[in-house]
């Protein structure tokens, strides 16, 4: 198993949360921190950057439900990008992709972010 | 902000747990499940807690394996191959003929309260599993909108088995048997399915530890028209009706 890395990167009303690794029910303390630092810091849209992502367990998608209505009850949107055919498969799969908005690159999910 | 990355692609890397997921279905099929006498979970789409009504809770539930020698991975397996026997009385699970496995339809009929002449029959998709843990979506028409995951772990010498369910109500009159005492009977149905794992894992004196925890207090009255699709009114239409059906046997 590798551990999550998750690094943020903010400016404006979009802050980006660029995770490395795996993700599991056991990232929750760090994708959860990240997420309360960039809201902290005024983001409005917060993009989860998948591109770096090795693994995700049913622990992780329902991290990233916790995740979700976390962000719809502070008011802020949740987009992704980064996705691997894989992933954007397993969203499909879950039907998050009718929760999340995916963009296929980060100029497209920074654009949709600050509109 | 920095430059976007651009190296690897995505698409050129290989997942690990590429084999553990279900592949996207559009409509449920039960084809591959024997033994249950009503389906009606084929032509369903699959539900989820992103879909359901209700408020959304975290269940926790673990049994710390005391007494057994057994690994999180030989647990896991024993429990997949006999997933079904360890159900409380009163409720029947029609397994896949393949087995838990990625994709694979099981249905399943429950009593809503115990003794209960009505049977809510329903199923579930394996959404993912894996040698330490697998995971069902419930699909269109079940009582509840959920995600649950079983799983085994080691916590110092211990092995602890694991329920969690991320779930909420469906619809409106769901919800509202969740909370005239359905919620408390679903923590029942899985401590004792619980305490019957441990007993057949080698736990000498199994006891359940639950944490239950309401993620969100909102409900989603965009998807109270999930009525239309539920198996709790329909299976009570199936036994209000049976009368009729028996008259228009003799007639």
């Amino acid at each position: 198993m590798t551990a999550t890395v998750i690094e943020l990167d903010q400016e404006g009303p979009a802050a980006i949360l660029r995770i490395e690794g795996d993700i599991t029910s056991g990232s929750e303390g760090d994708l959860m921190a990240a997420y309360g630092l960039a809201t902290a810091n005024g983001a409005s849209a917060v993009i989860l950057d998948f591109s770096k992502l090795e693994y995700m367990n049913s622990g992780g998608i329902g991290l990233l439900v916790t995740l979700l209505v976390r962000a719809q009850r502070g008011g802020s949107r949740l987009i992704a990008t980064g996705l691997s055919e894989h992933y954007r498969q397993i969203f499909l799969l879950t039907r998050l992709d009718e929760a999340i908005e995916i963009h296929d690159d980060e100029a497209a999910a920074v654009a949709a972010a600050t509109t | 902000m920095t430059a976007p990355t651009t190296d690897p692609r995505p698409e050129e890397r290989t997942n690990r747990d590429a084999g553990n997921w279900a592949k996207p279905v559009d409509r449920l099929s039960a084809e591959g499940v024997a033994g249950a006498k009503v389906d009606s979970v084929t032509g369903k789409r699959v539900a989820g807690p992103l879909h359901g009504f209700g408020q959304l809770w975290q269940k926790t539930l673990r049994v710390p394996l005391e007494g057994s020698a057994m690994s999180p991975q030989a647990v896991i397996a024993l429990w997949k191959e006999h997933f079904a026997t360890f159900w409380p009385k009163g409720a029947t699970f029609y397994a896949p003929l393949a087995g838990i496995a990625p994709g694979e339809v099981a249905l399943l009929d429950i009593a809503p309260v115990p003794g209960s002449p009505v049977k809510l029959s329903t199923g579930i998709m394996v959404l993912y599993a894996d040698d330490e843990s697998f995971t069902f979506i419930t699909p269109e028409g079940h009582a509840l909108s959920a995600w649950i995951t079983f799983s085994a772990h080691r916590d110092g010498d211990l092995t602890v088995a694991q329920v969690q369910a991320l779930e909420r109500t469906s619809d409106p009159f769901d919800e509202l048997a969740y909370m005239l005492g359905g919620n408390r009977m679903n923590d029942r149905f899985w401590r004792d399915t619980l305490v019957n794992v441990g007993r057949a894992m080698g736990a000498t004196d199994p006891k359940v530890i639950t944490e239950v925890v309401c993620i969100d207090k909102r409900r989603q009255w965009r998807h109270a028209s999930n009525v239309r699709n539920s198996a709790t009114l329909r299976s009570v239409g199936h036994m209000l009706a049976a009368p009729v059906r028996w008259i228009a046997r003799r007639s």
